[in-house]
């Protein structure tokens, strides 16, 4: 009846031309999540296009269902710099896909990348394709096939310079970022997560339904939030209790009532990464977090500035202070650098192989082209996304925990970043610094 | 605080996490509260394999649940699965204290969040050096 499809079959992702970089990331995550192997054809992050090849119409489907930066995902019939060539290659290219569409209803839908159509102009276009010979109802409302023709313009010209034609077979979750606005979130806080990015790290940290996921400094809990929504049974601690426990009704565990997600809430508790109470043993999937840049209130971790000071408990009125319900530990400075090891440590001790570590970090601009990137030796990195603002930049960090613990001989002992005795924020935190400078370069 | 947390935290004192008896920690005065939410056997069955089974009896049977089998089991059938969900997952404890059974500190749970901040004076120390941070290129 029809001939053999071909072996390798392309398909057209339709991104948001927003958190390029995040872009790629996001989806070969997923295709490690789904098992649907994903070639990369044509990419660039200056365009919304891109070609892939992919087995199958459902497992193009299953692999962007989540994705928060897919808009849809199209087979590809055809693509040409103009309507000649693209009617071309269909003709030359597709007719053994033409009978498979034959008495099924169907629309064509017309999407236009910084460019407009008028209603006139369209209806030209889709008539161009009469030689379809498509013999179905036209149904403008949930047809059986839809046919998408996206064209690409330049800024300001009038036709466009690329154009592609395919059949829709899956759409994204873009509708999520609406769901999770942080505007209409009852609790939230000044370093709160957006929702998109909190959903693309939770897509980048392969949470999945029943696997546990920990936010070391969840604050009001935009990550978990986020996890929860894909399935992930969440931790969240936090060095300040407050944050957790919220108040006048509105907490961590409010939000998950929000979105009817309490199931997915296994706890918060209140802690410092650097004292963990969370027993040494692999049982996270993902730690996911965005670590206090120190920016806003200078970076904490307990103890106390003079490490002379305070090596007896302390009495008061008889009774032992530390006891008391509001008895507030002793805390320090800490440098950032300092914090980031310690992150990556506690990832190797509790995270399944195969777990993700993602974490975001804040650099400088000028210090864009050469930059520490944290390691570790059972630590592999797996991506770094980069989302840019005037004067800095944030990064995401994402690192697949290896198999097995054998431990790689460290290079160089750990530098010392946090020896000297009376540290101010601004001396253990070199961003902080540079934030509160202004970022002027120094003396270049 | 939920049953099935305090199966993944000890004692956040560096000295005493290696000590046996610092696991489980043991509950005092705890004020519990039963939730009731909808049972997932997918998650029991995947959250088995993670459980410290004897550390989960002991927290348990301190609570006044003894019904649950002596071996962790292969396969979780429903009476087991419906009673580990009773416990780990719709068991709070919204007042009390978490104790450590090596050093005696006491983690206090108020509003069922449990505070593991350690007092000034139990030595605090930094995290030990096993390895540094590497300089990378991101282009590379």
């Amino acid at each position: 009846m029809s001939e053999e499809p071909p072996q390798l079959r392309e398909y057209l992702i339709y991104f948001a031309q927003i958190h390029e970089t995040f872009r790629k990331a996001e989806l070969d995550s997923l295709s490690q999540l789904t098992g649907v192997e994903i070639q990369w054809k044509e990419y660039s992050d200056d365009s919304p296009f891109a070609i892939v090849h992919l087995p199958n119409n459902p497992s193009a489907k299953a692999l962007v269902e989540r994705s928060v930066l897919t808009k849809a995902v199209y087979e590809l019939w055809g693509t040409g710099p103009d309507y000649g060539h693209l009617h071309t290659t269909i003709k030359s290219q597709t007719p053994y896909l033409w009978p498979s569409c034959m008495s099924r209803s169907f629309k064509f839908e017309i999407e236009c990348y910084n460019g407009k159509r008028q209603q006139s102009a369209q209806r030209e276009i889709i008539e161009s394709f009469a030689y379809l010979g498509l013999d179905g109802a036209i149904r403008m409302k949930d047809p059986e096939i839809t046919f998408t023709v996206l064209e690409e313009f330049l800024e300001k010209v009038a036709t466009p310079t690329r154009i592609f034609f395919g059949r829709k077979v899956g759409g994204g979750s873009r509708a999520l970022v609406e769901k999770y606005d942080l505007k209409k979130r009852h609790y939230i806080g000044t370093t709160s997560m957006d929702a998109e990015l909190a959903l693309v790290t939770a897509n980048i940290a392969l949470v999945a339904p029943g696997k546990i996921c920990f936010d070391p400094f969840v604050g009001t809990g935009s990550f978990v939030i986020s996890c929860a929504h894909f399935g992930g049974l969440c931790l969240g601690s936090d060095i300040d209790g407050r944050q957790i426990r919220g108040k006048n009704g509105r907490s961590v565990l409010s939000n998950f009532q929000q979105y009817g997600l309490v199931g997915n809430y296994l706890d918060g508790f209140v802690s410092d990464l650097t004292n963990t109470p969370v027993r040494r043993t692999a049982f996270i999937d993902a730690i996911v977090c965005d670590p206090p840049y120190g920016v806003r209130e200078g970076l904490k971790v307990l103890g106390s500035r003079d490490p002379e000071k305070r090596k007896e408990p302390v009495i008061r009125g008889g009774v032992l202070r530390h006891l008391q319900n509001d008895y507030v530990p002793p805390k320090r400075p800490y440098s950032f650098l300092a914090m980031l090891d310690d992150i990556m440590q506690f990832a190797a001790d509790h995270l399944v192989p195969g777990g993700r570590l993602c974490f975001w970090m804040p650099t400088a601009n000028e210090d864009f082209s050469q930059l520490d990137i944290p390691t570790h030796p059972q630590l592999q990195l797996v991506s770094v996304c980069v989302q840019e603002f005037n004067k800095w930049s944030r990064r995401l960090m994402t690192y697949s925990r290896i198999q097995g613990d054998a431990q790689a001989p460290p290079t160089r002992e750990r530098e010392e970043r946090n020896r000297s005795k009376k540290a101010t924020a601004d001396e253990l935190n070199s961003f902080r610094k540079k934030y509160f400078e202004g970022f002027r370069s120094n003396g270049t | 605080m939920k049953i099935l947390t305090t199966n993944f935290l000890t004692c956040a004192l560096r000295a005493c996490k290696s000590h046996p008896n610092s696991f489980p920690l043991r509950f005092r005065d705890a004020e519990l509260q039963q939730d009731s939410s909808p049972f997932n056997a997918a998650f029991i069955s995947n959250i088995l394999p993670r459980i410290d089974w004897s550390a989960l009896l002991t927290t348990a049977a301190e609570l006044g649940f003894t019904n649950l089998p002596v071996e962790k089991p292969a396969v979780v059938d429903e009476k087991v699965g419906m009673e580990l969900h009773r416990i780990l997952i719709e068991t709070h404890v919204v007042e009390g204290k978490l104790v450590c059974g090596n050093c005696g500190h006491q983690y206090a749970i108020h509003q069922g969040t449990a505070n593991f901040l350690l007092p000034g004076h139990l030595g605090i120390s930094p995290t030990p050096f096993v390895w540094r941070t590497g300089v990378a290129d991101i282009y590379a």
